[in-house]
């Protein structure tokens, strides 16, 4: 099943000679349980490609649908909707509200979305216990680390129903250890069904998905093929570096 | 790592069988870094002509024969561990060459060609990461020895990302400041220390 997918996606920002073309024509689609990666040099379109896939933004042309649903035929309340609900993101400065807890904080968005406030927080610790934060459910933004408070974005994220991930360079200043984390979180949440995609400039975060896509002034200019087993690596005859 | 210092260190852990060496070499190097097993015989030959291991004297040459390390082995050991390798000289790298000839030939897109390597080198990231991935939360030493490889080939590929932003630069420069034909010569000396 194809829980994301851009046809012919381009955005332009500004008008005349000034205008950016950040799109051109992109198509991707993302399988429920697949994880994709976005790399592309800064500027290149990763961004405007991602807040178009959450709906975050309209495209200039062409079609995004999320669940087989055309979002250009959705009413704005509909759209709202999709957005609490179906699609999770998590951003390089975690956006968390720093006057909630991290359970608060997880079970913000089913909140919002009408659901009792004892049946979302149950939620949201039942989604922090998954990613070991248990015991810091009642601690504050600003008493978490850095890589504790990307996790509790992550919580958020994933909490509830949610169909489609998205993250934007999501490791932002996290060492590699918690960078792993954090990929490791995603693929778990892939693994549920969630289609996932992360943008990222670094190729060790974009190692962990499925399928790698480059992006190059506003296009597709490649993708990784599928992978074959591991097994061709750990091979004697193949064995890297002595 | 040498097959020589693998042995000391196994050695190190207690006495033990030729067979025995030969079985836990194997297993825990083979993985990784595969090692010639068919060397341990000779090599603890030599570690003992050398005095750093010991052999019952009375047991024959063969699998059942016992070995321990002695006290100039543990020292040899110890001085192995913190003796840096060689990193001083540049190796001669084949993929800069490779990228330095295309910047140089008429018709070739440089942006391609430091694609094409980009694309596989993630394919290989991609295949380490899932070794690790699904590597056994006990096991140590396979995720450091993949995060080894994994971040020797994001340096390629950072460099290659810097390269690409390095000719898109240029492309904007006057053609007076195009890279001049005497730097590669110079750097060709530079980088084939190592040959
Ligand atoms: N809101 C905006 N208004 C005008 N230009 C924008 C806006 N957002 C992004 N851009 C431009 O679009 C291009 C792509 O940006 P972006 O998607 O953020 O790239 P990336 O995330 O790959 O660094 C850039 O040239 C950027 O300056
Ligand atoms: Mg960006």
């Amino acid at each position: 099943m194809t829980t994301l997918e851009l046809r012919g996606v381009s955005k332009v920002y500004g008008e005349g000679p000034t205008a950016v073309h950040a799109l051109r024509g992109i198509d991707l689609s993302v399988q429920a349980g697949a994880l994709v990666a976005v790399m592309g040099p800064s500027g290149s379109g990763k961004s405007t490609l991602l807040t178009i896939a959450g709906s975050l933004e309209d495209p200039t042309d062409g079609e995004v649908l999320v669940g087989g649903t055309t979002l250009s035929n959705m009413s704005r309340n509909a759209k709202a909707r999709l957005r609490r609900r179906s699609i999770g993101y998590v951003f390089q400065d975690y956006n968390l509200l720093a006057g909630l807890t991290a359970a608060e904080n997880v079970a913000l968005p089913l909140e919002l979305d009408g659901i009792g406030a004892r049946k979302a927080r149950a939620a949201g610790m039942a989604a922090l216990e998954e990613l070991g934060l248990a015991d810091r459910a009642s601690r504050f933004p600003d008493e978490l680390s850095g890589g504790e408070r990307q996790r509790v974005a992550i919580a958020r994220a994933v909490v509830g129903e949610r169909r489609l991930l998205l993250a934007d360079e999501p490791s932002g200043a996290l060492d590699s250890a918690n960078g792993d984390a954090v990929m490791r979180l995603m693929r778990t949440a892939c693994q549920r069904g969630v289609a996932g995609v992360v943008v990222t400039h670094d190729a060790q975060l974009a190692s962990w998905a499925d399928r790698v896509v480059f992006l190059r002034d506003g296009r597709v200019a490649d993708q990784t093929a599928p992978p074959p087993g591991p097994e061709s690596l750990l091979a004697p005859s193949t064995g890297q570096g002595q | 790592m040498s097959v020589r210092h693998a042995l000391l260190a196994l050695l190190s852990e207690g006495p033990k069988y030729g067979l025995q060496l030969r079985e836990e070499f194997e297993a825990r190097t083979g993985e990784v870094w595969p090692l010639n097993v068919g060397q341990v015989y000779t090599t603890l030959q030599r570690l003992e002509r050398d005095g750093l291991v010991e052999s019952d004297d009375a047991a024959e040459d063969g699998p059942q024969k016992g070995f321990r390390i002695t006290a100039g082995g543990e020292q040899e050991l110890a001085s192995w561990l913190r003796t840096p390798p060689d990193l001083s000289s540049p190796p001669r790298d084949e993929l800069v060459i490779k990228v330095l000839v295309a910047l140089r030939l008429p018709g070739v897109d440089v942006h391609d060609i430091v694609q094409a390597h980009r694309r596989y080198l993630v394919e290989l990231m991609q295949q380490w990461t899932r070794i690790k991935q699904d590597a056994a939360d006990h096991d140590l030493g396979l995720p450091l020895a993949v995060d080894a490889e994994l971040f020797r080939l994001d340096s390629v590929i950072r460099w290659l990302d810097a390269a690409d932003g390095y000719l898109n630069r240029a492309a904007t420069w006057p053609p007076a400041a195009a890279p001049a034909a005497s730097s590669l010569p110079k750097l060709r000396r530079r980088a084939g220390v190592r040959r």
